[in-house]
Protein backbone atom coordinates (compact mmCIF):
# COMPACT_ATOMS: atom_id res chain seq x y z
CA UNK A 1 0.00 0.00 0.00
CA UNK A 2 2.66 2.31 0.99
CA UNK A 3 6.53 1.71 -0.40
CA UNK A 4 9.49 3.66 0.74
CA UNK A 5 12.01 2.58 -2.06
CA UNK A 6 15.48 3.75 -0.53
CA UNK A 7 14.04 7.39 0.08
CA UNK A 8 15.94 10.59 0.97
CA UNK A 9 14.87 14.17 1.85
CA UNK A 10 17.02 17.08 2.37
CA UNK A 11 15.52 19.96 2.70
CA UNK A 12 16.47 23.33 0.79
CA UNK A 13 18.79 25.25 3.03
CA UNK A 14 19.48 22.45 5.64
CA UNK A 15 22.44 20.18 5.70
CA UNK A 16 21.32 17.48 7.31
CA UNK A 17 18.47 15.34 5.74
CA UNK A 18 14.96 14.29 6.70
CA UNK A 19 15.19 11.06 6.08
CA UNK A 20 17.86 8.90 4.87
CA UNK A 21 17.61 5.70 2.66
CA UNK A 22 14.50 4.77 4.01
CA UNK A 23 12.66 1.60 3.27
CA UNK A 24 9.71 0.76 4.81
CA UNK A 25 7.00 -1.19 3.12
CA UNK A 26 3.23 -1.33 4.33
CA UNK A 27 0.69 -3.54 3.48
CA UNK A 28 -3.00 -3.17 2.68
CA UNK A 29 -5.24 -2.70 6.26
CA UNK A 30 -2.06 -2.61 8.81
CA UNK A 31 -1.52 -0.29 11.36
CA UNK A 32 2.07 1.17 11.93
CA UNK A 33 2.73 3.58 14.61
CA UNK A 34 6.01 5.41 13.76
CA UNK A 35 7.77 6.38 16.42
CA UNK A 36 10.86 8.79 17.05
CA UNK A 37 12.10 11.85 18.90
CA UNK A 38 10.95 15.23 17.20
CA UNK A 39 12.63 15.86 14.20
CA UNK A 40 13.92 12.27 13.25
CA UNK A 41 11.79 12.20 10.51
CA UNK A 42 8.34 11.28 11.10
CA UNK A 43 6.40 14.29 9.92
CA UNK A 44 8.15 13.97 6.76
CA UNK A 45 7.11 10.25 6.00
CA UNK A 46 3.71 11.67 6.56
CA UNK A 47 4.40 14.63 3.77
CA UNK A 48 5.86 12.58 1.40
CA UNK A 49 2.88 9.95 1.45
CA UNK A 50 0.91 13.04 0.31
CA UNK A 51 3.12 14.37 -2.22
CA UNK A 52 3.62 17.75 -0.40
CA UNK A 53 6.80 17.21 -0.49
CA UNK A 54 9.04 15.37 -3.59
CA UNK A 55 12.08 12.90 -2.29
CA UNK A 56 15.47 14.24 -3.05
CA UNK A 57 16.17 10.52 -4.10
CA UNK A 58 14.33 7.37 -4.13
CA UNK A 59 10.84 6.26 -4.97
CA UNK A 60 7.55 6.48 -2.79
CA UNK A 61 4.79 4.31 -3.89
CA UNK A 62 1.26 4.62 -2.58
CA UNK A 63 -1.08 2.23 -4.11
CA UNK A 64 1.27 0.87 -6.67
CA UNK A 65 2.19 4.33 -7.90
CA UNK A 66 5.47 6.02 -8.10
CA UNK A 67 4.23 9.24 -6.66
CA UNK A 68 7.48 10.99 -8.50
CA UNK A 69 5.67 10.23 -11.69
CA UNK A 70 2.39 11.30 -10.56
CA UNK A 71 1.47 14.56 -12.58
CA UNK A 72 0.77 17.32 -10.45
CA UNK A 73 -3.12 17.74 -11.97
CA UNK A 74 -3.35 14.04 -10.17
CA UNK A 75 -2.44 14.80 -6.74
CA UNK A 76 -6.07 15.95 -5.29
CA UNK A 77 -6.52 12.67 -6.64
CA UNK A 78 -4.48 10.79 -4.79
CA UNK A 79 -5.51 13.31 -1.60
CA UNK A 80 -9.01 12.33 -1.75
CA UNK A 81 -7.92 8.33 -1.10
CA UNK A 82 -5.60 9.26 1.94
CA UNK A 83 -7.47 10.74 5.03
CA UNK A 84 -5.12 13.23 7.60
CA UNK A 85 -5.60 13.99 11.34
CA UNK A 86 -3.05 15.66 13.48
CA UNK A 87 -2.60 16.80 16.60
CA UNK A 88 -4.35 20.61 16.31
CA UNK A 89 -7.29 18.88 14.93
CA UNK A 90 -7.79 21.68 12.54
CA UNK A 91 -11.50 21.90 12.01
CA UNK A 92 -13.20 25.42 11.08
CA UNK A 93 -14.53 27.33 13.96
CA UNK A 94 -16.93 28.74 11.93
CA UNK A 95 -18.68 25.28 10.93
CA UNK A 96 -20.14 22.89 13.20
CA UNK A 97 -19.99 19.20 13.67
CA UNK A 98 -21.90 18.02 10.91
CA UNK A 99 -20.84 21.49 8.79
CA UNK A 100 -16.95 20.16 9.22
CA UNK A 101 -17.28 17.10 8.40
CA UNK A 102 -19.30 17.35 5.23
CA UNK A 103 -17.04 20.31 4.18
CA UNK A 104 -14.66 17.51 3.01
CA UNK A 105 -16.84 16.28 0.58
CA UNK A 106 -18.47 19.59 -0.11
CA UNK A 107 -15.18 20.53 -1.78
CA UNK A 108 -14.31 17.18 -3.85
CA UNK A 109 -18.43 17.75 -5.22
CA UNK A 110 -20.08 15.48 -3.76
CA UNK A 111 -24.26 15.25 -4.39
CA UNK A 112 -25.70 16.45 -1.31
CA UNK A 113 -28.19 13.63 -0.92
CA UNK A 114 -24.85 11.74 -0.68
CA UNK A 115 -23.74 13.94 2.22
CA UNK A 116 -26.65 13.72 4.05
CA UNK A 117 -26.71 10.09 3.84
CA UNK A 118 -22.39 9.82 4.74
CA UNK A 119 -21.98 12.20 7.28
CA UNK A 120 -24.18 11.15 10.30
CA UNK A 121 -22.39 7.71 10.09
CA UNK A 122 -19.11 8.96 10.08
CA UNK A 123 -20.25 10.68 13.14
CA UNK A 124 -22.04 7.77 15.18
CA UNK A 125 -19.11 5.73 13.89
CA UNK A 126 -16.20 7.84 16.14
CA UNK A 127 -18.91 7.90 18.97
CA UNK A 128 -20.37 11.51 18.49
CA UNK A 129 -23.71 10.46 18.54
CA UNK A 130 -25.90 13.24 18.71
CA UNK A 131 -23.25 16.14 19.12
CA UNK A 132 -23.80 17.01 15.26
CA UNK A 133 -24.98 20.66 15.54
CA UNK A 134 -22.42 21.69 18.22
CA UNK A 135 -19.66 24.26 17.63
CA UNK A 136 -16.46 22.67 18.04
CA UNK A 137 -15.40 25.33 21.14
CA UNK A 138 -17.99 23.53 23.15
CA UNK A 139 -16.23 20.29 22.54
CA UNK A 140 -13.78 18.47 24.75
CA UNK A 141 -10.35 18.18 22.72
CA UNK A 142 -10.95 14.34 22.49
CA UNK A 143 -14.01 15.37 20.91
CA UNK A 144 -12.57 17.79 18.34
CA UNK A 145 -10.17 14.95 17.18
CA UNK A 146 -13.16 12.91 17.04
CA UNK A 147 -14.66 14.93 13.98
CA UNK A 148 -11.13 15.29 12.68
CA UNK A 149 -11.02 11.80 12.22
CA UNK A 150 -15.05 11.75 11.02
CA UNK A 151 -13.52 14.48 8.15
CA UNK A 152 -10.25 12.14 7.49
CA UNK A 153 -12.48 8.98 7.08
CA UNK A 154 -15.64 10.14 5.53
CA UNK A 155 -14.49 9.70 1.84
CA UNK A 156 -13.55 6.34 2.60
CA UNK A 157 -9.63 6.39 2.28
CA UNK A 158 -7.84 3.69 1.73
CA UNK A 159 -5.08 5.28 3.89
CA UNK A 160 -5.64 7.33 7.22
CA UNK A 161 -1.96 8.84 8.35
CA UNK A 162 -2.63 10.46 11.67
CA UNK A 163 0.36 12.97 12.77
CA UNK A 164 1.03 12.44 16.64
CA UNK A 165 -3.30 12.54 16.93
CA UNK A 166 -3.30 12.24 21.13
CA UNK A 167 -0.60 14.77 21.43
CA UNK A 168 -2.99 17.63 22.53
CA UNK A 169 -5.31 15.21 24.69
CA UNK A 170 -4.63 13.54 28.29
CA UNK A 171 -4.17 9.48 28.55
CA UNK A 172 -7.68 8.52 29.34
CA UNK A 173 -9.48 10.24 26.49
CA UNK A 174 -6.59 9.21 24.36
CA UNK A 175 -7.26 5.17 24.84
CA UNK A 176 -11.15 6.53 22.89
CA UNK A 177 -9.02 7.97 20.34
CA UNK A 178 -6.93 4.66 19.60
CA UNK A 179 -10.29 3.13 19.49
CA UNK A 180 -11.84 4.77 16.83
CA UNK A 181 -8.60 4.01 14.97
CA UNK A 182 -8.70 0.84 15.49
CA UNK A 183 -11.98 0.72 14.16
CA UNK A 184 -11.44 2.53 11.45
CA UNK A 185 -7.86 -0.09 10.84
CA UNK A 186 -10.93 -3.17 11.04
CA UNK A 187 -12.64 -1.75 7.90
CA UNK A 188 -9.76 -2.45 6.16
CA UNK A 189 -8.06 1.06 6.36
CA UNK A 190 -4.18 1.12 6.47
CA UNK A 191 -3.63 3.53 9.36
CA UNK A 192 -0.08 4.76 9.83
CA UNK A 193 0.11 6.90 13.20
CA UNK A 194 3.09 9.10 14.10
CA UNK A 195 3.40 9.44 17.77
CA UNK A 196 5.43 10.23 20.88
CA UNK A 197 2.77 8.28 23.07
CA UNK A 198 4.77 5.11 24.95
CA UNK A 199 1.90 3.90 26.97
CA UNK A 200 -0.31 3.88 23.86
CA UNK A 201 2.15 2.23 21.56
CA UNK A 202 3.20 -0.05 24.43
CA UNK A 203 -0.70 -1.11 25.04
CA UNK A 204 -1.77 -1.60 21.46
CA UNK A 205 1.13 -4.06 20.65
CA UNK A 206 1.38 -3.05 16.50
CA UNK A 207 3.80 -2.96 14.17
CA UNK A 208 6.29 -0.35 15.08
CA UNK A 209 8.52 1.37 12.57
CA UNK A 210 11.30 3.78 14.61
CA UNK A 211 13.12 6.31 12.91
CA UNK A 212 16.38 8.25 14.73
CA UNK A 213 17.58 11.01 12.52
CA UNK A 214 16.02 10.22 9.46
CA UNK A 215 16.86 6.41 9.72
CA UNK A 216 15.12 3.63 10.19
CA UNK A 217 16.44 1.70 13.39
CA UNK A 218 13.55 -0.61 14.02
CA UNK A 219 10.81 -2.25 12.39
CA UNK A 220 8.68 -4.72 14.72
CA UNK A 221 5.29 -6.28 14.34
CA UNK A 222 3.42 -6.02 17.94
CA UNK A 223 6.11 -3.82 18.83
CA UNK A 224 6.43 -1.68 21.91
CA UNK A 225 7.76 2.10 22.06
CA UNK A 226 11.52 1.31 23.26
CA UNK A 227 13.75 1.72 26.59
CA UNK A 228 15.12 5.07 26.05
CA UNK A 229 11.92 6.81 26.19
CA UNK B 1 -19.31 21.72 -9.26
CA UNK B 2 -21.21 22.92 -6.59
CA UNK B 3 -22.35 26.30 -7.21
CA UNK B 4 -23.91 27.00 -3.90
CA UNK B 5 -20.61 26.29 -2.30
CA UNK B 6 -18.71 28.41 -4.21
CA UNK B 7 -21.05 31.25 -3.99
CA UNK B 8 -21.10 30.81 -0.14
CA UNK B 9 -17.35 31.09 -0.02
CA UNK B 10 -16.75 34.05 -2.52
CA UNK B 11 -19.70 35.51 -0.32
CA UNK B 12 -17.60 35.08 3.10
CA UNK B 13 -14.42 36.25 1.29
CA UNK B 14 -15.89 39.88 -0.14
CA UNK B 15 -17.37 40.02 3.83
CA UNK B 16 -14.07 39.30 5.53
CA UNK B 17 -12.24 41.90 3.10
CA UNK B 18 -14.93 44.39 2.74
CA UNK B 19 -12.75 47.60 3.15
CA UNK B 20 -10.51 45.88 0.65
CA UNK B 21 -13.42 45.11 -1.44
CA UNK B 22 -14.38 48.69 -1.37
CA UNK B 23 -11.56 50.17 -2.53
CA UNK B 24 -10.91 47.64 -5.11
CA UNK B 25 -14.02 48.31 -6.68
CA UNK B 26 -13.48 52.30 -6.63
CA UNK B 27 -10.55 52.05 -8.54
CA UNK B 28 -11.66 49.84 -10.97
CA UNK B 29 -14.79 51.94 -11.55
CA UNK B 30 -12.08 55.25 -11.64
CA UNK B 31 -9.92 53.08 -14.14
CA UNK B 32 -13.01 51.59 -16.27
CA UNK B 33 -14.47 55.06 -16.63
CA UNK B 34 -11.11 56.83 -17.99
CA UNK B 35 -10.98 54.39 -20.21
CA UNK B 36 -13.99 54.40 -21.26
CA UNK B 37 -13.86 58.43 -21.98
CA UNK B 38 -11.19 57.86 -23.83
CA UNK B 39 -12.68 55.21 -26.33
CA UNK B 40 -15.57 57.86 -26.55
CA UNK B 41 -13.74 60.77 -27.62
CA UNK B 42 -11.48 58.40 -29.61
CA UNK B 43 -15.02 57.30 -31.41
CA UNK B 44 -16.10 60.98 -31.72
CA UNK B 45 -12.94 62.46 -33.24
CA UNK B 46 -13.28 59.96 -35.40
CA UNK B 47 -16.58 60.62 -36.45
CA UNK B 48 -16.25 63.70 -36.76
CA UNK B 49 -12.91 63.64 -38.78
CA UNK B 50 -15.51 61.69 -41.91
CA UNK B 51 -17.89 63.79 -41.59
CA UNK B 52 -15.74 66.93 -41.98
CA UNK B 53 -13.17 65.85 -44.00
CA UNK B 54 -15.70 65.22 -46.66
CA UNK B 55 -17.55 68.78 -46.64
CA UNK B 56 -13.79 70.83 -45.86
CA UNK B 57 -13.64 73.73 -48.73
CA UNK B 58 -10.96 76.12 -49.00
CA UNK B 59 -11.78 79.48 -48.43
CA UNK B 60 -10.31 82.43 -51.16
CA UNK B 61 -10.75 85.96 -49.27
CA UNK B 62 -11.21 88.63 -52.09
CA UNK B 63 -9.56 91.81 -51.43
CA UNK B 64 -11.72 94.44 -49.93
CA UNK B 65 -10.45 98.08 -49.91
CA UNK B 66 -12.66 98.83 -46.58
CA UNK B 67 -10.72 95.77 -44.53
CA UNK B 68 -8.09 94.11 -46.20
CA UNK B 69 -4.77 94.65 -44.54
CA UNK B 70 -2.73 92.14 -47.44
CA UNK B 71 -0.34 94.97 -49.42
CA UNK B 72 -0.87 92.99 -52.85
CA UNK B 73 -4.14 93.86 -52.43
CA UNK B 74 -3.08 97.89 -53.31
CA UNK B 75 -6.27 98.55 -51.16
CA UNK B 76 -8.98 98.14 -53.80
CA UNK B 77 -11.75 95.27 -54.22
CA UNK B 78 -11.15 92.53 -56.46
CA UNK B 79 -12.06 93.38 -59.81
CA UNK B 80 -14.84 91.30 -61.66
CA UNK B 81 -12.30 90.45 -64.26
CA UNK B 82 -9.72 89.34 -61.78
CA UNK B 83 -12.86 87.14 -59.76
CA UNK B 84 -13.79 85.80 -63.57
CA UNK B 85 -10.24 84.35 -64.19
CA UNK B 86 -9.65 83.24 -60.64
CA UNK B 87 -12.80 81.05 -61.33
CA UNK B 88 -11.96 79.73 -64.53
CA UNK B 89 -8.47 78.73 -63.32
CA UNK B 90 -10.15 76.88 -60.10
CA UNK B 91 -12.55 75.23 -62.26
CA UNK B 92 -9.42 73.78 -64.43
CA UNK B 93 -8.07 72.28 -61.71
CA UNK B 94 -8.46 68.74 -61.64
CA UNK B 95 -8.94 67.91 -57.60
CA UNK B 96 -11.31 70.56 -57.58
CA UNK B 97 -15.26 69.20 -57.33
CA UNK B 98 -17.35 72.89 -57.11
CA UNK B 99 -16.34 76.57 -56.89
CA UNK B 100 -18.86 78.69 -55.40
CA UNK B 101 -19.36 82.18 -55.20
CA UNK B 102 -19.95 84.03 -52.19
CA UNK B 103 -21.06 87.74 -52.39
CA UNK B 104 -20.79 90.29 -50.01
CA UNK B 105 -24.57 90.36 -48.74
CA UNK B 106 -24.49 87.07 -48.51
CA UNK B 107 -21.14 86.50 -46.16
CA UNK B 108 -22.37 89.12 -43.99
CA UNK B 109 -25.83 87.47 -43.70
CA UNK B 110 -24.28 83.98 -42.70
CA UNK B 111 -21.86 85.99 -40.11
CA UNK B 112 -24.76 87.04 -38.37
CA UNK B 113 -26.63 83.68 -38.28
CA UNK B 114 -23.21 82.44 -37.06
CA UNK B 115 -22.79 85.01 -34.59
CA UNK B 116 -26.64 85.22 -33.61
CA UNK B 117 -25.88 84.66 -29.82
CA UNK B 118 -23.57 87.81 -29.70
CA UNK B 119 -25.82 90.71 -31.21
CA UNK B 120 -22.78 93.44 -29.93
CA UNK B 121 -20.46 91.57 -32.20
CA UNK B 122 -23.21 91.86 -34.95
CA UNK B 123 -24.03 95.03 -34.79
CA UNK B 124 -20.65 96.46 -35.11
CA UNK B 125 -20.10 94.82 -38.11
CA UNK B 126 -21.86 95.73 -41.52
CA UNK B 127 -22.21 94.44 -45.35
CA UNK B 128 -18.97 94.74 -46.69
CA UNK B 129 -16.84 94.38 -43.86
CA UNK B 130 -16.86 90.65 -44.12
CA UNK B 131 -15.33 89.92 -47.69
CA UNK B 132 -16.99 87.82 -50.75
CA UNK B 133 -14.91 84.70 -51.57
CA UNK B 134 -14.65 81.74 -53.71
CA UNK B 135 -15.59 78.37 -51.47
CA UNK B 136 -13.49 75.49 -52.97
CA UNK B 137 -14.81 71.96 -52.72
CA UNK B 138 -12.46 69.26 -53.14
CA UNK B 139 -12.61 65.68 -54.83
CA UNK B 140 -9.74 64.69 -52.27
CA UNK B 141 -9.66 66.80 -49.21
CA UNK B 142 -6.24 65.93 -49.00
CA UNK B 143 -4.83 67.19 -51.77
CA UNK B 144 -5.39 70.49 -51.08
CA UNK B 145 -1.91 72.11 -51.86
CA UNK B 146 -2.64 73.10 -55.57
CA UNK B 147 -5.36 74.85 -54.88
CA UNK B 148 -3.97 76.86 -52.35
CA UNK B 149 -0.40 77.50 -54.64
CA UNK B 150 -3.14 79.00 -57.70
CA UNK B 151 -4.99 81.27 -55.74
CA UNK B 152 -2.22 82.70 -53.81
CA UNK B 153 -0.44 83.88 -56.75
CA UNK B 154 -3.82 85.27 -58.36
CA UNK B 155 -4.27 88.90 -57.89
CA UNK B 156 -7.14 90.16 -56.29
CA UNK B 157 -6.54 87.70 -53.23
CA UNK B 158 -6.38 88.43 -50.45
CA UNK B 159 -6.09 85.34 -48.15
CA UNK B 160 -6.70 81.45 -48.09
CA UNK B 161 -8.12 79.50 -45.30
CA UNK B 162 -7.81 75.85 -45.59
CA UNK B 163 -10.90 74.94 -43.22
CA UNK B 164 -8.63 71.63 -42.98
CA UNK B 165 -6.00 73.17 -40.97
CA UNK B 166 -8.45 74.67 -38.54
CA UNK B 167 -10.43 71.31 -38.05
CA UNK B 168 -6.88 69.40 -37.67
CA UNK B 169 -5.89 71.98 -34.64
CA UNK B 170 -9.39 70.77 -33.14
CA UNK B 171 -8.99 67.46 -33.53
CA UNK B 172 -5.27 67.34 -31.99
CA UNK B 173 -6.94 69.17 -28.75
CA UNK B 174 -9.01 66.07 -28.91
CA UNK B 175 -6.52 63.68 -29.43
CA UNK B 176 -5.01 65.24 -26.64
CA UNK B 177 -8.12 64.75 -23.96
CA UNK B 178 -7.92 61.48 -24.80
CA UNK B 179 -4.73 60.16 -24.45
CA UNK B 180 -4.51 62.50 -21.02
CA UNK B 181 -7.82 60.00 -20.03
CA UNK B 182 -6.14 56.75 -21.27
CA UNK B 183 -3.05 57.60 -18.99
CA UNK B 184 -4.87 58.37 -16.27
CA UNK B 185 -6.92 55.27 -17.01
CA UNK B 186 -3.26 53.32 -17.21
CA UNK B 187 -2.21 54.61 -13.63
CA UNK B 188 -5.43 53.40 -11.93
CA UNK B 189 -5.44 50.32 -13.96
CA UNK B 190 -1.53 49.76 -12.13
CA UNK B 191 -2.85 50.94 -9.07
CA UNK B 192 -6.10 48.22 -8.99
CA UNK B 193 -3.96 45.80 -9.90
CA UNK B 194 -1.35 46.12 -6.87
CA UNK B 195 -4.88 46.34 -4.87
CA UNK B 196 -5.96 43.06 -6.50
CA UNK B 197 -2.71 41.60 -5.33
CA UNK B 198 -2.86 42.42 -1.99
CA UNK B 199 -6.61 41.53 -1.33
CA UNK B 200 -6.10 38.24 -2.63
CA UNK B 201 -3.45 37.68 -0.17
CA UNK B 202 -5.47 38.91 2.51
CA UNK B 203 -7.84 36.88 1.25
CA UNK B 204 -5.59 33.89 1.10
CA UNK B 205 -4.12 34.39 4.41
CA UNK B 206 -8.24 35.05 5.90
CA UNK B 207 -9.11 31.74 4.47
CA UNK B 208 -5.89 29.62 5.13
CA UNK B 209 -7.42 27.10 7.34
CA UNK B 210 -10.02 26.06 5.06
CA UNK B 211 -8.13 26.04 1.86
CA UNK B 212 -5.64 24.11 4.02
CA UNK B 213 -8.15 21.61 4.61
CA UNK B 214 -9.62 21.66 0.93
CA UNK B 215 -5.73 20.79 -0.09
CA UNK B 216 -5.50 17.75 2.29
CA UNK B 217 -8.87 16.35 1.20
CA UNK B 218 -7.84 16.61 -2.37
CA UNK B 219 -10.36 19.08 -3.86
CA UNK B 220 -9.36 20.20 -7.08
CA UNK B 221 -6.83 23.32 -7.86
CA UNK B 222 -10.12 24.75 -9.57
CA UNK B 223 -11.82 24.08 -6.57
CA UNK B 224 -9.75 25.81 -4.74
CA UNK B 225 -9.21 28.91 -6.63
CA UNK B 226 -12.48 29.39 -8.34
CA UNK B 227 -13.73 31.30 -5.25
CA UNK B 228 -10.31 33.91 -5.22
CA UNK B 229 -11.06 34.42 -8.79
CA UNK B 230 -14.47 34.65 -8.79
CA UNK B 231 -14.48 37.42 -5.79
CA UNK B 232 -12.33 39.23 -7.92
CA UNK B 233 -14.16 38.78 -10.85
CA UNK B 234 -17.31 40.18 -9.25
CA UNK B 235 -15.34 43.41 -7.74
CA UNK B 236 -14.05 43.86 -11.30
CA UNK B 237 -18.11 43.72 -12.37
CA UNK B 238 -19.27 45.84 -9.44
CA UNK B 239 -16.53 48.09 -10.63
CA UNK B 240 -17.47 48.08 -13.87
CA UNK B 241 -21.10 48.92 -13.48
CA UNK B 242 -19.90 52.14 -11.55
CA UNK B 243 -18.05 53.02 -14.98
CA UNK B 244 -20.83 52.30 -17.00
CA UNK B 245 -22.90 55.10 -14.61
CA UNK B 246 -20.17 57.51 -14.67
CA UNK B 247 -19.51 56.77 -18.32
CA UNK B 248 -23.22 57.55 -19.24
CA UNK B 249 -22.12 60.83 -17.17
CA UNK B 250 -19.61 61.34 -19.28
CA UNK B 251 -21.68 61.11 -22.40
CA UNK B 252 -24.11 63.51 -21.55
CA UNK B 253 -21.58 66.41 -19.89
CA UNK B 254 -18.52 66.13 -21.40
CA UNK B 255 -19.29 64.83 -24.70
CA UNK B 256 -22.35 66.64 -24.73
CA UNK B 257 -20.88 69.63 -24.06
CA UNK B 258 -18.41 69.38 -26.78
CA UNK B 259 -21.19 68.57 -29.36
CA UNK B 260 -22.60 72.05 -28.17
CA UNK B 261 -20.27 74.12 -27.90
CA UNK B 262 -17.70 73.08 -30.94
CA UNK B 263 -20.90 72.48 -32.98
CA UNK B 264 -19.83 68.67 -33.52
CA UNK B 265 -22.87 67.79 -36.25
CA UNK B 266 -22.26 64.11 -35.53
CA UNK B 267 -23.63 63.04 -32.62
CA UNK B 268 -21.99 60.09 -30.97
CA UNK B 269 -25.17 57.70 -30.55
CA UNK B 270 -26.41 55.81 -27.65
CA UNK B 271 -24.98 52.28 -29.08
CA UNK B 272 -21.71 53.73 -29.75
CA UNK B 273 -21.92 54.51 -26.13
CA UNK B 274 -23.22 50.87 -25.04
CA UNK B 275 -20.74 49.19 -27.03
CA UNK B 276 -17.90 51.44 -24.72
CA UNK B 277 -19.71 50.69 -21.49
CA UNK B 278 -20.02 46.76 -22.42
CA UNK B 279 -16.06 46.49 -23.98
CA UNK B 280 -15.16 48.18 -20.26
CA UNK B 281 -16.98 46.21 -17.65
CA UNK B 282 -15.26 43.36 -19.76
CA UNK B 283 -12.22 44.53 -19.56
CA UNK B 284 -12.56 45.52 -16.01
CA UNK B 285 -13.85 41.81 -15.07
CA UNK B 286 -11.09 40.23 -17.09
CA UNK B 287 -8.60 42.40 -15.21
CA UNK B 288 -9.55 41.53 -11.99
CA UNK B 289 -9.85 37.80 -12.40
CA UNK B 290 -6.37 37.51 -14.12
CA UNK B 291 -5.10 39.51 -11.51
CA UNK B 292 -5.76 37.46 -8.85
CA UNK B 293 -5.29 34.52 -10.36
CA UNK B 294 -2.05 35.27 -11.06
CA UNK B 295 -1.29 36.55 -7.30
CA UNK B 296 -2.94 33.63 -6.17
CA UNK B 297 -0.07 31.47 -8.11
CA UNK B 298 2.06 33.28 -5.51
CA UNK B 299 0.13 33.18 -2.38
CA UNK B 300 -1.82 29.95 -2.63
CA UNK B 301 -0.14 26.77 -1.93
CA UNK B 302 -1.90 24.42 -4.35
Amino acid sequence: MINFDNVTKVYPNQNRPALQHCNVAVEKGEFVFLVGPSGSGKSTFLRLVLKEERPSQGHVYVAGKDLNKLNNWKVPHLRRRIGCVFQDFRLLPNKNVFENVAFALEVIGKPRRFITKVVPEVIDLVGLEGKQHRMPDELSGGEQQRVAIARAFVNRPMILLADEPTGNIDPATSIGIMKVLDRINRTGTTVVMATHDAAIVDAFRKRVVELEDGRVVRDQSRGVYGQAY
Amino acid sequence: MRMHFVLQEIWIGLRRNLTMTISLVVTVAIAMALFGTGMLIRKQVDGSKSYWYDKVEVSIFLCVAKSTANPDCKKKDASQAEKDLLQSKLKSLANVKSVVYENQQEAFTRFQGNFAKTPGFVNATKVGDIPDSFRVGLKDAKKFGDVISVAENMRGVDQVVNERELLDKLFKILNGLQWAALFLAMIQVFAAILLIGNTVRLSAFNRRRETGIMRLVGASNMYIQLPFILEGAIAGLVGGLIAAVLLVGSKILLIGQLEASLQLTTKLSWTQVGGVIIFSIAVGVLLCAGASFLTLRRYLKI
